[in-house]
């Protein structure tokens, strides 16, 4: 799993139906100290984030594990909202 | 499996809730050398691992199998706990004094009775 932020939506009209109902939005990986990495990623909203919000992605068959995302071709899922990071001193 | 070491946790209150009561650790992924590498994940723990230990980690959807039969929304699980690793260094690899020991080449061997026919009759 993977810390990322929400940066924007999806909205797509022609989708394969088991993915109809399903929030879509863009996420950028972060680092647990709040800096951007690289690249994006859409994920399938399954705790209702919201824009800006730090979550935890899951990708992989996992992914399908996550609430309403049984048998959906889904490959990467929003599974928690970051309350809190903490980091022990090295 | 891979390598790593525990360097702090994360809360989260709202979750998938195959994702309730499992502990999140940030894990550093590590080199066999024990050297960080590549980016910082998100783990549940199956283990009990604490801060600053060396576990080693699994990656996918086997990561859930410890927590069967429930489903657990998870592609990274701590599954180790690392008590000691040993790495053989490359300069290690010829042990000095070793060689007499072992047997000697297979070409050196006499062929079993049935090869040395079988040649006889060809030649």
């Amino acid at each position: 799993m993977i810390l990322a932020r929400v940066v924007g939506t999806v909205v797509a009209t022609r989708k394969d139906p088991r993915l109809e109902g399903k929030k879509l939005l863009i996420l950028k990986p972060v680092s647990p100290e709040g800096k951007d990495e690289a690249g994006y990623v859409v994920a399938v909203d399954t705790v209702s984030a919201g824009f800006r919000e730090r979550v935890i992605a899951v990708s992989g068959s996992s992914a399908r594990m996550a609430e309403g995302c049984k048998d959906t071709p889904v490959d990467t899922a929003i599974v928690g909202i970051v309350d809190d990071v903490s980091m022990d001193n090295p | 499996m891979t390598f790593g070491r525990v360097i702090g946790r994360v809360w989260a209150t709202a979750k998938a809730p195959g994702l309730v009561g499992l502990r999140m650790l940030l894990v550093q992924p590590l080199t066999p050398q024990l050297e960080p590498t590549g980016r910082r994940i998100i783990c549940t723990d199956a283990t009990g691992a604490g801060a600053g230990e060396l576990v080693y980690w699994v990656r996918g959807r086997e990561a859930s199998f410890p927590f069967l039969p429930a489903e657990t929304p998870t592609d990274t699980t701590i599954v180790g706990i690392v008590d000691s690793v040993h790495i053989a260094k490359p300069e290690d690899a010829p042990i000095a004094g070793a060689g007499h020991a072992r047997p000697d080449p297979p070409n050196a061997r006499p062929d079993p009775p049935h090869t040395r026919r079988a040649r006889s009759r060809k030649c």
